[in-house]
């Protein structure tokens, strides 16, 4: 019973009078029983010894009164993030530079008016399907277009010919969409993401009516580093410039720790300190897997960036967009 | 003995190569003509026998007979048949003249669908192959749980409502939205940088230099104590403000920013004083800044 278990560990019957050898861990003992026991008394000393540090730790602020020096701030995985060099400064002459120059500049100067395909995997099944057609109301000028056994690389010289700029595919595995591939078309980069919680309109709780025709406003969080930089305005690009601010709907891309979500809200201010908003729309969450500098061809495209697992994610406090 | 073997397995006990089902009996053995399991289509109930088999993409034939039944090592004899269609045709005729034709049409039949999905393999080689990646489960429950503390961290409501009403004070939506009170704010908000730059410089300069002004301002709380201070305090250290006014104006104005929220309840008391004292704003100002 306990107390053979603490007569053969220290000759002791309580834990007052516990002496152990100075070497003893609890991890040594054989027996599972003793052993579980003998932790789960460790821990509950371990949480008597935090709560009276806190304690003491509380009665030395309120004796300092206003002297006493600032609550430390608590560490979150943001805060420690991993230095990235690539972050980009916002007033980087490098990076505005290479904005100029790059595949969007055509759209930032307004020379090019976004004009969306969706198309999916071959054979969709209701829930892709239904997607497509959702974020098609999302997304002002795109048209879906469904693949019959069409091969990509035969569709986007067709599709530059018919002006085109932008390509979205839709991957499907076993009835629900879970890849996304973003493709630039007059030779823009390609983005390959994993799509993973998507919830059509009906799911959504305390969701408002359909999204109307107006061009929404579009906000990017988050996108530091120069990579991140690129894939947001591959984002940006999507949307027309000019929003219609009458409509009040705003698409969100927000990205946290490598993930990108996508939300759509229609908001409404009710005091220049307050403001509303409700969902509408779908909402889906994307992981890029792979950048790729040319349209899409897999096996002589040139890759900019693709998600190596084993090294990069090794750390948890490394992010890359 | 070929019907002995045929009465013993075939009919009777037990084959290790027969599948039966519902309607119909299969024979698994490779060198079945048919796939069925009959008389006539067994390999190990005819002594002459033969089959069209086909690896790595070319056709063989393959015959067995009574001679070499005491060979099983020789007992199947391969010929390999021509690539071209109708020469294959004529070769298997060539091989199997004089065999029993239903054995010679079979053959024929099974190298017809042979090379015809043949023909289709290399077809759909040529054009996208869908690549199954495997999904591994250990990496697809750490993403998971990944993005679902992402969506926690994130907040997205809040960041939402934050961008939304950052935008809407730097004025990127016009006119749309008038808010009386913010329009109101805004204006006496410029106002205010212009006189609190003035008054802060004032301040900074006081917290250096003199303790008795300092505890001058400082003791006097009500509204209309501070009217006259701050007249009094404008006019002595004007000069002062002159010198390091344009120094310090960028400073405190940023500072000024920053001490706005913090004039909380003063801001509150404001609409209520502005509707009194409409035609003296300049007066509420300096009041504020105390």
């Amino acid at each position: 019973g306990r107390g053979g278990v603490v007569a053969e560990d220290g000759g002791s019957s309580g834990p007052a009078r516990v002496l152990f050898p100075p070497t003893f861990s609890v991890s040594e003992i054989k027996n599972k029983q003793r052993r579980h026991f003998m932790f789960l008394r460790w821990k509950q000393q371990q949480r008597k010894e935090k709560l009276a540090a806190k304690k003491k730790r509380r009665k030395e602020r309120e004796a300092l009164g206003d002297k006493a020096p600032p609550k430390a701030i608590p560490k979150t995985i943001e805060n420690q993030r991993v230095y990235d060099e690539t972050t980009v400064d916002p007033n980087d002459e490098e990076v505005a530079f290479d904005e100029a120059t790059d595949e969007f500049a055509p759209y930032f100067n307004r020379q090019t008016v976004p004009k969306i395909l969706i198309t999916t995997s071959d054979r969709p099944r209701g829930r892709t399907v239904r997607f497509c057609e959702q974020l098609s109301s999302v997304i002002p000028n795109s048209h879906v277009y469904y693949r019959r056994g069409l091969a990509l690389k035969r569709i986007i010289p067709q599709c530059i010919a018919r002006d085109f700029t932008d390509l979205i595919v839709i991957n499907e595995d076993r009835k629900i969409p879970n890849g996304l591939v973003l493709s630039h078309l007059p030779d823009g980069p390609t983005a390959h993401f994993r799509m993973s919680s998507v919830r059509l309109r009906k799911e959504i709780k305390r969701k408002g009516k359909e999204p109307t025709e107006h061009v929404p406003e579009v906000i990017l969080n988050n996108f530091t580093t120069r990579l991140g930089h690129s894939i947001g305005r591959m984002f940006a690009s999507l949307f027309p410039h000019d929003p219609q601010f009458i409509g009040r709907q705003v698409a969100t891309f927000h990205n946290q720790r490598d993930y990108i979500f996508f939300r759509f809200h229609r908001y409404i201010f009710k005091s220049e300190k307050k403001v509303g908003i409700q969902e509408l729309g779908p909402r889906f969450t994307l992981k890029l897997r792979s950048l790729q500098k040319g349209t899409f061809d897999s096996k002589f495209g040139e890759y900019e960036w693709i998600h190596k697992r084993r090294e990069m994610d090794t750390s948890r406090r490394k992010f890359h967009l | 003995s070929s019907q002995v073997v045929w009465d013993t397995l075939g009919n009777r006990q037990f084959c290790s190569y027969k599948i039966t089902t519902k309607t119909q009996n299969f024979c698994r053995n490779e060198y079945n003509l048919t796939g069925l399991c009959n008389r006539s289509s067994c390999p190990l109930a005819n002594s002459q026998y033969a089959t069209i088999r086909e690896e790595k993409g070319r056709c063989y034939l393959y015959m067995k007979t009574i001679e070499r039944a005491a060979f099983p090592r020789r007992l199947w004899e391969r010929v390999l048949l021509n690539k071209n269609y109708e020469k294959a045709l004529e070769e298997i005729d060539e091989n199997l003249i004089y065999w029993p034709r239903f054995i010679r049409h079979k053959c024929k039949q099974r190298f017809t669908k042979i090379t015809q999905y043949l023909i289709r393999i290399r077809k759909l080689t040529l054009k996208r192959q869908r690549k199954l990646v495997p999904l591994r489960r250990k990496i697809e429950r750490r993403e998971k749980r990944r993005e679902e503390k992402a969506l926690v961290a994130a907040q997205l409501d809040n960041a939402i409502e934050k961008e939304l009403l950052e935008r809407l004070k730097q004025d990127t939506y016009g006119d749309i939205y008038n808010f009386p009170i913010h329009a109101f704010d805004k204006a006496l908000q410029q106002q205010d940088a212009e006189s609190e730059s003035e008054s802060d410089a004032e301040k900074e300069e006081e917290d250096d230099e003199d303790m008795d002004k300092r505890e001058f301002v400082e003791a006097d709380d009500s509204d209309l104590s501070d009217f006259e201070d701050m007249d009094k305090l404008e006019t002595s250290s004007e000069e002062e403000q002159e010198v390091e006014e344009e120094v310090e104006k960028k400073a405190s104005r940023s500072k000024s920013k920053g001490k706005a929220p913090l004039k909380g309840p003063a801001r509150r008391k404001r609409p209520y004083l502005e509707i009194e004292y409409e035609k003296e704003t300049e007066a509420a100002t300096k009041t504020k800044a105390a």
